[in-house]
């Protein structure tokens, strides 16, 4: 076969080297440090949640995937460290499986696969197990633990379909002296603001990779550089939630902690800058990407404060990413040189 | 029944509301009482076999008096007949078991609406004499039956670890919640049809045939 010498063909002329397998293999590089700290901090269990629940969604997306090898995009072991990191780190290993097994099937291959899915799969899966197991999903254990890279913690090799064993015998008898609460539900039930320098440090309380907002900005930051992620969306969320928690706290000083707080604890950091950028699931106009972030922001604080749940960051995330495809479609830009039409 | 085409025997009507027309898996219908009292296996054939007694009662007495019904209120004649025997359906639970009953609740007195018995009332029972339209209602009520179990068998096993009220996995199970709340029983129903379409699609690419030969 012989190349033309001219080649006609319609613009784009250059095309850049970024395909999808490229920008998920960096997704999963700016995940990694996140990992590496949650094992740091939670030791032998954290890296066994990790692992399996990599390997629950790969192992889905291998048995859904139609169109010949999807593993190799890396989306699927996005999906899996995300959700990991979300989780308890005492999270059994089998409800683990169960939560990558959602997450891929009902958020992702239901749909169609990759770049089909209306919300993210992580976050779906995450979810589903929410409502499954709602007492192992809502047991923590303390970061730094001595023994951590000796022993597991005991629930996490709960034998599949059994109730995991009650944690606060190990926690007794292996630390002296911890609540099993995270900053979010000590401030809700017991109106205890946590100091901001816990939250910097990774010493508070939290799922296996929320704890360290300086390094989720970190590799947030390495991925807008690189031009991977949208900053705008991550933006968006940061400052409509500190907007919003700034307003009650000037409202009343005493019952709402203020935007720092609201920023540092829970999963904010890791939803604004993982999941809320997730490609297929937010907006592609301009203005829409800020709209999206603005209403993830402001009803994460809203379900935060006046919500059941101490944490919103997951159910505001799902409820924009449902809207997207609406939001895209009421800020169209106006095409270039078109007049507005008139109403009859 | 499509007007026009042969008699089927009585084992085809039989067979039809089990598999090829099954009330829950292919016709998609009475999806109100499937979702809503399929959180355990035994509610789940109570509201079956309270369904399928309905079902077979009222196309009996629809296909008997097929001929004197006056088209314009036929309707209204259905429904009256089926109230009829869903009051006695509803009499009868609470005579023989006050839990199944309460666990139903308004499930019961709904049968009326099912649009189950008054689609196979109108379809079938009203063109169709009374020996082969009872052989189909009791097909189709089986098959409803058979959809409204295989779901609540599921989400029993998955959300208490039960089946009919049987330990199954000892005292330690975890029970996910999720399925016996609302969402459960949309994920499972989806599920099921997933499998069956599944199973069609696989038929469909063995046989080159049109469906509906076997």
């Amino acid at each position: 076969m012989t190349t033309p010498r001219i080649e006609l063909r319609a613009a784009p002329h250059l095309v850049k080297g970024a395909s999808v397998e490229r920008i998920m293999f960096h997704v999963v590089l700016a995940l990694l440090p996140l990992c590496a700290f949650s094992v740091w901090q939670y030791g032998l269990s954290a890296l066994a949640l990790i692992v399996t629940v990599t390997a629950a969604c790969l192992g889905t997306e291998r048995l859904f995937g139609r169109a010949g090898n999807t593993l190799s995009d890396w989306s699927a072991t996005i999906t899996g460290l995300l959700l990991a990191l979300t989780l308890p780190p005492s999270f059994p290993l089998w409800m683990g499986a169960v939560a990558g097994f959602a997450a891929i099937a009902l958020g992702k291959a239901l749909f169609g696969g990759l770049g089909f899915n209306v919300l993210n799969p992580a976050l779906v899966g995450r979810a589903f197990v929410q409502a499954a197991f709602p007492v192992a999903i809502t047991t923590w254990v303390p970061a730094f633990a001595p023994g951590r890279f000796g022993e597991f913690i005991p629930t996490t090799f709960t034998t599949p379909l059994m109730t995991p064993p009650d944690i606060a015998v190990w926690a007794k008898h292996a630390l002296d002296g911890f609540t099993g609460a995270t900053p979010l539900a000590r401030w809700k039930f017991e109106t205890f603001f946590t100091p901001a320098q816990d939250f910097l440090t990774g010493a508070a309380t939290a799922s296996a990779g929320e704890t360290s907002a300086v390094l989720i900005l970190l590799c947030g930051l390495y991925l807008a550089l690189r031009g991977f992620m949208d900053w705008r969306i991550t933006a968006a969320v940061l400052v409509s939630a500190a907007l919003t928690a700034w307003g009650f706290q000037l409202y009343d000083a005493a019952r709402y902690p203020g935007p720092l707080f609201v920023l540092l604890s829970g999963g904010l950091m890791l939803g604004a800058v993982f999941m809320a950028t997730d490609m297929a699931t937010s907006p592609v106009t301009p203005r829409g990407v800020w709209i999206y972030g603005a209403i993830i922001g402001v009803l994460t604080v809203m379900i935060r404060y006046f919500g059941g749940l101490t944490e919103g960051v997951m159910y505001a995330i799902l409820i924009a990413n449902a809207l997207s495809p609406l939001i895209d479609q009421v800020t169209q830009p106006r095409v270039f040189g078109a007049v507005k039409e008139k109403k009859a | 029944m499509i007007p026009g085409q042969k008699n089927p025997t009585n084992m085809e009507e039989f067979l039809e509301g089990i598999w090829k027309q099954n009330p829950v898996f292919v016709m998609v219908l009475g999806m109100c009482p499937t979702l809503a009292v399929t959180v355990s296996a035994m509610n789940a054939v109570s509201m079956g076999l309270a369904t399928t007694f309905v079902l077979v009662a009222s196309c009996l007495l629809i296909s008997l008096m097929r001929n004197i019904i006056p088209k314009e209120v036929r309707i209204a004649t259905y429904i009256l007949i089926i109230a009829t025997f869903v009051t006695v359906v509803d009499y009868l639970i609470q005579a023989i078991s006050l839990a199944v009953y309460d666990a139903l609740g308004a499930f019961i007195q709904l049968i009326v609406v099912n649009c189950i018995i008054l689609g196979r009332a109108e379809a079938h029972a009203s063109k169709t004499p009374p020996v082969k339209a009872v052989i189909n209602a009791v097909g189709m009520g089986l098959g409803f039956t058979i959809g409204l179990l295989a779901l609540g068998g599921v989400r029993e096993i998955f959300g208490a670890g039960k089946l009919f009220g049987f330990s199954l996995f000892g005292p330690d199970f975890q029970p996910w919640v999720v399925m016996v709340l609302p969402p459960g029983g949309f994920f499972v129903l989806g599920a099921w049809l997933l499998l069956f379409n599944w199973i069609d699609s696989r038929k469909a690419v063995k046989s080159p045939l049109p469906l509906g030969e076997g």
